[in-house]
């Protein structure tokens, strides 16, 4: 394979002659115990072709049989995405040839999909001072499919495709249920369409999640993003139905991009690589990319021919499938709340500010916030908590926080369980951040913690009393400074008394005792 | 012992069954007695492709031991039966008739064939048939054609002609067979014996090799309306490994047969599928046939099924483009033959494919891939594939017009008696045409039958008359078949089969 | 009705993955030329706002729990294939990714 450089346009520059058009396609692999058209197990990582059988292998005489999950897993998908859910509708056969694909087609759905015409708000973060913005991807369908096998490149350099001398195919992924969510051409976000990707992908993604329809880990492929762009010269809005029936450009299709970041940056770069190529009055070939994580750059795969006549028709060996109205709205009572109204009456439930809410969002926080809130901790101590400590670790440590509570253990509980020891007066501040460093540090739950290290406030009132009284008397003039009501100057006895106490006393009740003490309580 | 029970081979599967039940046979005798069948006739009629005789023999041990016991069996355990080489079967060789799959020994059971292993019956062996079912006579086998044990130099028919010349030879009572555009029924009709396309979805399709998957459709093959029954019941019934299966009980096909009562039903004659194209002897014993009926107590009416014309067009354009997308999966990846291809080094998974497509079908199934792939493509979907599926509904809309006035329609089942062989080879369209009066019922999915109607003057060959019913009343085929049955053979003297040439006499 | 060419065949040949050879090609393009006119007569019909029919039986809705049953063995599964290593099926070198 020749690797050639493309030329691109800084991004400011392409961005001024250019509108961005994107379309964005994502495989999700559902979560289903079985396969999508047989009974086979979908464990990941099980041992090579072990989750296999005659009709994922494409045996010749198999006949598939619809996974009922998948179609209900699909038709909640629609709803959440506010699609209209066919009332009847088939399967397709997409014929091509491939070694990974056991029938040399893959059933999919054609023109008639389960779900489509849908919308997704998504909030764009604002980035440099700029206000968060809600943009509404228009989802355009979202059909049920199967997932191909897997090959191991053997030979050549380095596991990949080109070059290597043969393949070992591995069938366990073949017949894995997916849904393809397609957006209809995403317009209007000029220069923060590549955030606009990012974020739908991460709306999407939530969505998924609070679904419970699929793990959703990009990482593993369960969920993956391609990235279909075309640029438009700028020319402000369409002032007549003929320039705005001007066709779109010519698009490029990057493949399976398997990050959020990733996501991003390949709409950034293509765009920017789209704009050099116009620019220096070329075309754009409609083509396949690839996605390279090091290099943050696509480059060229397969270009589109005629040779992509994938021959549809529909899918004789299936039945159609014509989901009930009563059916479809049972579902739609499944349906969890909108992530993004979820987070509004988290917030306003929280009284949390705008900023508040914002860092939360950012350090992804809200997931572990709402399950201490609900173990019991106050809205404000359990922001207080995640976004310390645990934020600046799993920072250092380049991880998100979930994966970062997980790895030490973290738990939603034993925040607030720190919390109610506070609230206790078990442990002042200070001594509640020692615990906190202890439970990070894999010391276990934040009693144990404390007990094994000593920190719990002295609740014996004689010894504090006896203290009060030691520092009083050694202390005769600032004593008469406060009989004379000068109460502030309490502070340097408290620090005495606390110091008295190594530190496991209640200030608050210190000062409270000095006062009275002295008959100014 | 009677008369039909001399010899074990000349029995009906009912007959058998009955001697099994009353222990005058063992079923270790009668399998045995087909394998001797098969080792004396099957080298001039070549109707298997594997015979399975230790299995064979193994499991009628088991059914006499489990006989002997005392254990509830089914009526058919111990009665023989040939399988169809597109059913897969475990431990035995499943080719489709193909190079492509040649010594391919599946890891799973059809249902149909699981079916038949539960009710008992030892399977004697795989039978030939048209590469990947693709053929009226069974010349487009990988592995030689058959021959009709009426004259050897003829076809026994296709796709089935292994089915049908296994039980018209005497080497198997029963046997399966499939049917996507008249592949039981018109084998039937050319070696004079029985056979039935059920009703869409009345027979699993587990573990068929799929030709074409709307218009596929098992059924049973034997030597009379009884016997055909009684395996229809054995093969029929909902499979939830296949979605298309019907949902319901077997039709009650086997009390039909038995009681092989017409009276007062309408029968009607369908003007597009009579008269001109017809062999005369094929008519002339069709209309002895109605006549036949007309006495037994049916009344005969006409219909008009118009968009009939368009059959045979709609069916060569639906079958190749669902081949095409069946017969993909022979890559030469996961299974069966693998060529590299010549004066390539080092090829890619695609020229392999490419080579090894080449290599393992023959030219009928390559005709129909190219055909299909064509139908499909972008840009001509819609003129081909789009139309012919209308067309289909026009079909089907047809016979539920002549099923208003109608209770069961007629025609003869094949407009000719078995051609020589070779003789159609090189005219793909002649070889198509043998099929007018069948596809209809496959593109409808309604169920047909094929039974003798006697013997052509002009040669002396079998002709069949074919019996078509609404979707789900396959039972109305039994009834009517078996009153023409009893009808025919009480003016024969006996059955049509005991005409055919004695094979083991040499020089024959 | 479009003529079909030795070119077309030989395009569709690719699509259909089948490495026909000249005499094949030269062969099929007669053969399939007078199928197509055949076949081409169900234009004549009247299809006017006739719904395609895809499946034989008006059956609809036909699913499967989502309840796990046996696989085969890897080695059953491996049983037919022209090679295999590390319970794999070995394939000769792949083009491209699709
Ligand atoms: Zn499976």
């Amino acid at each position: 394979m020749t690797t050639t450089v493309d030329e691109v346009l800084p991004y400011d520059e392409a961005l001024a002659a250019f509108d961005p058009v994107m379309g964005l396609e994502v495989h999700v692999e559902l979560g289903t115990n079985t396969k999508m058209f047989c009974g086979c197990a979908t464990t990941f990582g099980a041992e090579p072709n072990t989750q296999v059988c005659p009709v994922c292998l494409g045996l010749p005489g198999a006949l598939p049989v619809v996974n009922a999950m998948g179609v209900e897993s699909a038709i909640r998908i629609g709803l959440a995405l506010n699609c209209e859910i066919a009332t009847w509708c088939r399967f397709a056969r997409k014929n091509y040839f491939y070694p990974d694909m056991p029938k040399n087609f893959q059933t999919s759905q054609y023109d008639e999909p389960i779900a489509f015409n849908g919308y997704l708000d998504v909030e764009v973060p604002g980035e440099h001072g700029e206000e968060p913005w809600t943009y509404r991807v228009e989802i355009e369908r979202a059909h049920m499919e199967e997932d191909t096998g897997k090959s191991l490149h053997v030979g050549g350099s380095t596991g990949r495709i080109h070059g290597a001398e043969y393949s070992l195919v591995d069938y366990n992924r073949a017949g894995i249920p997916l849904i393809e969510i397609v957006t209809k051409p995403l317009t209007g976000a000029g220069e923060r369409a590549p955030q606009v990707a990012r974020a739908y992908v991460a709306a999407l993604r939530d969505l998924l999640k609070a679904l419970d329809v699929s793990d959703v880990k990009m990482e593993q492929g369960s969920m993956r993003c391609d990235v279909n762009l075309s640029l438009r010269p700028k020319a402000g809005e369409p002032t007549s139905p003929e320039q705005a029936a001007v066709p779109l450009g010519t698009r490029s299709e990057t493949k399976n991009v398997n990050s959020l970041r990733s996501v991003e940056r390949a709409v950034r770069f293509e765009i920017c690589r789209h704009a050099a190529v116009l620019s220096n009055g070329g075309s754009i070939v409609q083509e396949t990319r690839h996605f390279h994580e090091d290099t943050g750059a696509t480059t060229s795969g397969r270009i589109k021919s005629d040779a992509d006549d994938y021959r549809y028709f529909p899918e004789p060996d299936l039945v159609p499938v014509a989901p009930s109205r009563e059916w479809v709205e049972e579902l739609r009572a499944t349906l969890p709340e909108n992530p993004a109204e979820h987070r509004r009456r988290l917030q306003t439930e929280w009284g949390y500010s705008d900023l508040e809410m914002r860092d939360v969002l950012n350090a992804g926080a809200l997931d572990l916030i709402e399950r201490t809130v609900a173990a019991g901790a106050s809205a404000q101590s359990a922001r207080k908590w995640w976004l310390g400590e645990p934020s600046r670790r799993a920072n250092t440590e380049a991880l998100e926080l979930v994966a970062y509570a997980d790895q030490v253990g973290l738990t939603p509980a034993y925040v607030a369980e720190l919390q109610s020891m506070v609230d206790a007066k078990r442990l002042n501040d200070k001594m509640a951040r020692q615990v906190l460093e202890g439970v990070l540090d894999g010391e276990g739950a934040p009693t144990a913690v404390a007990d094994a290290r000593g920190l719990e406030l002295v609740q014996d009132d004689g010894a504090l009393e006896a203290a009060v009284a030691k520092v009083i008397e050694g202390n005769p003039d600032v004593a008469d400074k406060i009989r004379d009501g000068k109460v502030q100057a309490a502070g340097a006895l408290i620090g005495q008394v606390m110091k008295e106490m190594k530190g496991q006393a209640d200030a608050g009740k210190a000062r409270e005792l000095i006062l009275s003490t002295l008959g100014e309580g | 012992m009677t008369n039909t029970t001399t010899d074990l081979t000349r029995a009906t599967a009912a007959q058998l069954a009955d001697l099994l039940a009353a222990g005058q046979v063992s079923s270790v005798e009668v399998t045995q007695a087909h394998l001797d069948r098969t080792t004396a006739v099957d080298e001039q009629v070549h109707a298997y492709l594997h015979v399975a005789g230790q299995s064979a023999l193994a499991e009628a041990a088991e059914i006499d031991r489990r006989r002997a016991a005392g254990e509830p069996l089914h009526r058919l355990a111990g009665v023989p039966i040939a399988v169809k080489d597109v059913m897969t079967t475990v431990g035995m060789p499943t080719t489709c008739g193909s190079k492509m799959l040649e010594g391919w020994i599946p890891p799973y059971d059809a249902t149909v064939v699981a079916q038949i292993k539960a009710a008992g019956l030892p399977i004697l062996g795989k039978v030939n048939m048209d590469e990947f079912a693709m053929g009226s006579s069974t010349e487009h086998s990988a592995y030689g054609p058959t021959r009709n044990p009426w004259d050897l130099e003829r076809i026994p028919g296709g796709s089935g002609g292994g089915s049908s010349a296994v039980v018209a030879s005497f080497q198997a009572p029963l046997a399966t067979g499939t049917d996507t555009g008249g592949s039981i029924r018109q084998p039937a009709a050319v070696t004079g014996s029985v056979g039935t396309k059920p009703t869409y979805g009345g027979v699993s399709r587990y573990g068929l090799v799929a030709l074409a998957s709307s218009l596929d459709q098992a059924g049973p093959c034997a030597r009379t309306v009884l016997d055909t029954a009684l395996l229809h019941e054995v093969m029929g019934g909902h499979d939830p490994r296949d979605s298309t299966s019907i949902d319901a009980p077997v039709p009650a096909v086997v009390e039909a047969a038995q009681r092989a009562d017409i009276k007062g039903m309408k029968i009607g004659i369908v003007k597009e599928l009579t008269g001109e194209g017809y062999q005369a002897g094929v008519s002339a014993r069709f209309e002895e046939s109605l006549q036949l009926l007309v006495d037994a107590g049916a009344e005969i009416v006409e219909v008009s099924c118009p968009n009939f014309r368009y059959a045979l067009a709609a069916y060569y354009l639906i079958l190749p483009s669902e081949a095409s997308s069946n017969l993909a999966k022979f890559d030469a990846m996961r299974y069966g033959l693998r060529v590299p291809p010549t004066g390539i080094d080092h090829p890619s998974a695609e020229q392999v494919m490419a080579a090894s497509r080449d290599a393992g079908f023959g030219d009928e199934v390559k005709r129909r891939i190219i055909l299909g792939t064509y139908a499909l493509s972008s840009g001509y979907y819609d003129a081909y594939y789009g139309t012919a599926q209308k067309v289909r509904r026009l079909i089907a809309n047809d016979f539920d017009r002549a099923f208003e006035t109608a209770d069961v329609l007629v025609s003869p089942t094949a407009p000719t008696t078995a051609f020589r062989l070779g003789e159609q080879l090189d005219d793909p369209m002649a070889m198509y045409l043998n099929d007018v009066a069948t596809i209809p019922a496959n593109l409808a999915g309604v169920p047909g039958m094929s039974l003798p109607s006697g013997l052509a003057d002009e040669d002396g060959l079998p002709t069949g008359l074919q019996i078509l019913a609404p979707a789900m009343q396959d039972q109305s085929l039994y009834s009517v078949g078996a009153a023409l049955e009893a009808a025919l053979t009480d003016r024969w003297g006996g059955p049509l089969l005991d005409r055919a040439p004695d094979l083991t006499a040499k020089g024959a | 009705m479009a003529e079909l060419t030795r070119d077309d065949v030989a395009h569709l040949a690719g699509l259909a993955r089948i490495d026909l050879s000249e005499a094949e090609l030269d062969r099929m393009v007669g053969e399939l030329g007078v199928i197509l006119t055949s076949v081409a007569q169900v234009q004549q019909a009247d299809t006017d706002g006739i719904e395609p029919m895809s499946h034989p039986m008006p059956i609809t809705n036909v699913t499967r729990p989502d309840e796990v049953r046996p696989s085969l063995t890897a080695d059953e599964a491996l049983s037919g294939a022209p090679e295999s290593e590390l319970q794999r099926f070995s394939v000769p070198r792949i083009l491209d990714e699709d």
